[in-house]
C-alpha cells in the first residue's frame, strides 16, 4: 500500500486549523493539564502541622505527662484530647476525625526506671506515608527532651549517652505500602492521556459522520490508512504537549524531579498515545453520534482511572480488580512513568510493562483498522 | 454507443428491505441525465453506490470503464459527487475547503485552479469567509465548484439546486449543459420538473424500482403535464408492489 504524503499533510494542515477555530478544545488541550495538576499538587501537603491526636496514657506518671505536654507544645501534633480505650482510638482513625492515636503502656515508667527501654506506640493513618513517617520522628524528638529534662539530678543515671531511654513505634495502618501523594502526578499524565487521546479522537470522526463531512471524505480517492494518520498525528502531537506541561509544572511548581531517561519516558508516551488514539478510533467506529462516543470514552476512562493504580494501590486491590486492571494499558503507563519519573528505573527494570504496553499498542492498533468502516453503511 | 455508467442489477438492503431492487442503470457519454423519484425512493442510496460510498448487495457493472465495486477509487477520483446535505467543512474559510478539494485529488497548480473556480462561481470577494456562514444557496455553488475543481468526467449531483434562486438555477444548467457538451457526463437528481424538461434523458425511481426512462416527450407520451406522468408511474408502482 503506498500512502501519500501529500494528503496526509492536506488532512494535516485540516485539522490544525479546525483546531485552532475550535477555541474551547484548544483551551482545554492547555488548561486541563494545569488544573489538574494545581488541583492534585496542592493536595499534597507539604509542610505538614497541627496534625489531629489523641493520646491513651495507661501510665499516670510524671514522664508520661511531661512527655504528653512536650507533644502539646510541639508543631507538628495536635493533641485533641485524651482517650480511655484502644478501641475510641481506632475508631477515630477509622472516621478520619483523627491523624495519630499515641499510647504510652500501661508499664512504661516502671520499666523506664528499670533501664528495660519501654516503647511508646504511635498508630499512624498512613494513607499519607510522608506525614506518617515524619510522626516517628517528630515523637521521638519530643520524647527525648522530655525524658532528658525529667532525667536528671538523681535520676541521670538512668540516661544513656548511645541508647535512647525509650522508643517510639509506629504501627502504619490503612497503607502498609507507602503509597505517597506524589505517586499522583505522574499517574496524572496517564490519566490525560487517556481522557484526552480517546476522546477526542473519538469525537473528532464521529463529528465528521454527524456533521455529514465524512460523506464528502469518504467520495474523494483517500485511503482509510491516511485519514486515520491524518487524524492521529495532531493528537499525538498534542499528547506530547500536554505531557510536557505536567512534567515540568510538577519540576518547577512541586520540585517533583525527572528523575529518570527522558527519552524512555518518551518512548512510553508515544506507545501510550498511540493505545488511546487507536482506542479513540475504534470507538468513534461504534458509536453513532458524539454523544454516544463521548459515554463509551467514559466507560473506558472511568475504570483505567481507577483500577490501574492511579487512584489505590494496585496490589492492595482485591484480585478480581487486579484482573480488570490489567487489561488497561494505564496500568502499566503509570507504573513506567512512576518508575521514571520518581525511582529513576531504567528499561531492564520495567521491561515488562513496556512490553504490555507494545502488545496493547498492536492489538488496539489492529482492531481499529480493522473496524474503520471504508464506506457510509 | 459508450456508456458512462452501465450498472445491473444494483441493489441495497437494510434489515432485509431492499431500498434499491435490482435496478438497472445506463448513462449515455456526453448526456445530462436527470433522476427523478418521490422522496426516499432510493436516488440518493443508488448514487453513493455508484462512487462506492455505500457497499451494495448485489450488482455488477461498470462506471466510467472501472468496475464498480472492486475498482472504486479510481472511480473516485474521476467522479464529481454533490452530496444533497452541504458537506463541506463549515469551520474552513471556503479558499480552505477549495485547497482541501484540490490536494485531495492530486491535482497540480492548486494556487490557479483555486482562484480561477473562486472568479467562476463569483465567490472571490468572500473566499476568506467560513463555510459554515454561507447562505443556503451559496453554500450550494460552492460544493457544486467544489466538485468540478478537479475536471471529473462524470457528476453526480444530488438536488443541487435545492434552495437556489432562479437566476442561479438557470446558470447553474448552463454551465452543466457546457459540462456535457464538452463531453462528459451528468447524473442529477432533482424534484423540479423544469429542471428535468432539460435534461437530456430522465430516469423515474420509485419505492427502488426503476418505473420509467427515456425522453421527456417519451415519459410525457399520453399525459398533459410532467408532474401528472410522475404521479401515475408512482401509483402504478406502489400497486405493483401491492
Ligand atoms: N441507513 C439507513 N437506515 C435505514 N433506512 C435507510 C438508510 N438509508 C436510507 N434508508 C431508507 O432508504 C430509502 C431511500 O432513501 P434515499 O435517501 O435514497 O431516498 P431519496 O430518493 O434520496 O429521497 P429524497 O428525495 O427525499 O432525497 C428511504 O426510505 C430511507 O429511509
Ligand atoms: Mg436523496
Amino acid at each position: 500500500m503506498i500512502l501519500s504524503f501529500a494528503k496526509i499533510l492536506a488532512i494535516l494542515k485540516k485539522e490544525f486549523i479546525q483546531l485552532k477555530r475550535d477555541r474551547a478544545t484548544a483551551a482545554m488541550v492547555i488548561f486541563i493539564p494545569l488544573i489538574q495538576l494545581l488541583l492534585f499538587g496542592y493536595a499534597i501537603n507539604n509542610d505538614p502541622k497541627h496534625l489531629n491526636t489523641v493520646v491513651l496514657s495507661e501510665d499516670n506518671s510524671i514522664f508520661s505527662r511531661n512527655f504528653v505536654v512536650g507533644l502539646k507544645n510541639s508543631e507538628y501534633f495536635h493533641v485533641a484530647g485524651e482517650i480511655k480505650s484502644d478501641a475510641e482510638g481506632r475508631k477515630l482513625l477509622q472516621k478520619g476525625d483523627v491523624q495519630f492515636v499515641v499510647t504510652i503502656p500501661g508499664n512504661f515508667s516502671r520499666d523506664l526506671i528499670r533501664r528495660r527501654v519501654p516503647s511508646v506506640l504511635i498508630e499512624a493513618d498512613a494513607a499519607d506515608p510522608v506525614t506518617a513517617a515524619g510522626a516517628v520522628g517528630a515523637a521521638r524528638e519530643i520524647l527525648t527532651s522530655a525524658l532528658a529534662r525529667d532525667l536528671s539530678g538523681v535520676l541521670s543515671f538512668l540516661r544513656n549517652d548511645n541508647l535512647l531511654p525509650a522508643n517510639v513505634i509506629i504501627h502504619k495502618l490503612y497503607n502498609p505500602e507507602g503509597f505517597t501523594n506524589y505517586n499522583v502526578i505522574p499517574g496524572l499524565i496517564g490519566a490525560l492521556l487517556t481522557l484526552m487521546g480517546i476522546m477526542v479522537t473519538a469525537l473528532s470522526l464521529t463529528r465528521e459522520r454527524e456533521r455529514g463531512t465524512m460523506e464528502n471524505m469518504l467520495a474523494m480517492p483517500v485511503k482509510p490508512m491516511e485519514v486515520m494518520l491524518g487524524k492521529i498525528i495532531p493528537h499525538i502531537i498534542i499528547g506530547y504537549i500536554q505531557a510536557a506541561i505536567i512534567v515540568a509544572a510538577a519540576k518547577f511548581l512541586f520540585t517533583i524531579p525527572l528523575a529518570g531517561s527522558s527519552f524512555l519516558l518518551a518512548i512510553a508516551m508515544m506507545m501510550f498515545i498511540i493505545c488511546n488514539l487507536a482506542l479513540g478510533l475504534a470507538v468513534s467506529t461504534i458509536a453513532k453520534n458524539q454523544m454516544q462516543s463521548l459515554q463509551i470514552a467514559m466507560f473506558i476512562f472511568l475504570p483505567s482511572l481507577m483500577l490501574s493504580g492511579f487512584m489505590f494501590p494496585f496490589y492492595g486491590m482485591p484480585s478480581w480488580a487486579q484482573m480488570i486492571g490489567s487489561c488497561f494499558p494505564m496500568t502499566y503507563f503509570v507504573r513506567i512513568t512512576r518508575g521514571i519519573m520518581l525511582k529513576g528505573s531504567n528499561f531492564s527494570e520495567m521491561w515488562q510493562n513496556f512490553w504490555a504496553l507494545l502488545l496493547f499498542m498492536c492489538i488496539v492498533t489492529g482492531i481499529a483498522a480493522k473496524l474503520y468502516k471504508k464506506t457510509l453503511d | 454507443m459508450s456508456y458512462a455508467i452501465d450498472v445491473r442489477n444494483l441493489t441495497k438492503k437494510i434489515k432485509n428491505n431492499a431500498i434499491v431492487d435490482h435496478i438497472n442503470i445506463r448513462v449515455q457519454r456526453g448526456k445530462i441525465y436527470g433522476f427523478l423519484g418521490p422522496n426516499g425512493s432510493g436516488k440518493t442510496t443508488t448514487m453513493r453506490m455508484l462512487c462506492g460510498l455505500l457497499s451494495s448487495d448485489d450488482g455488477e457493472g461498470h462506471c466510467l470503464g472501472f468496475d464498480f465495486k472492486k475498482e472504486s477509487d479510481k472511480i473516485k477520483s474521476q467522479v464529481g459527487y454533490m452530496t444533497q446535505k452541504f458537506s463541506f467543512w463549515e469551520d474552513l474559510t471556503i479558499r480552505e475547503n477549495l485547497e482541501f478539494t484540490v490536494k485531495m485529488f492530486q491535482k497540480d497548480n492548486i494556487e490557479k485552479r483555486v482562484r480561477k473556480s473562486l472568479e467562476k462561481a463569483g465567490l472571490t470577494s468572500r473566499a476568506e469567509q467560513l463555510a459554515g456562514t454561507l447562505s443556503g444557496g451559496w453554500k450550494q455553488r460552492l460544493a457544486l465548484t467544489a466538485c468540478l475543481i478537479h475536471e471529473p468526467k462524470l457528476l453526480l449531483l444530488d438536488e443541487p439546486t435545492a434552495g437556489v434562486d432562479p437566476k442561479a438555477r438557470k446558470a447553474f444548467w448552463e454551465d452543466i449543459r457546457n459540462f456535457a457538451d464538452s463531453g462528459f457526463t451528468v447524473l442529477v437528481s432533482t424534484h423540479y420538473t423544469d429542471e428535468a424538461e432539460r435534461c437530456d434523458k430522465i430516469i423515474y425511481i420509485a419505492y427502488g424500482s426503476i418505473m420509467a426512462e427515456g425522453t421527456v416527450s417519451e415519459i410525457m407520451c399520453g399525459f398533459s403535464s410532467m408532474e401528472d406522468s410522475f404521479i401515475y408511474y408512482t401509483d402504478n408502482s406502489l400497486r405493483n408492489k401491492l
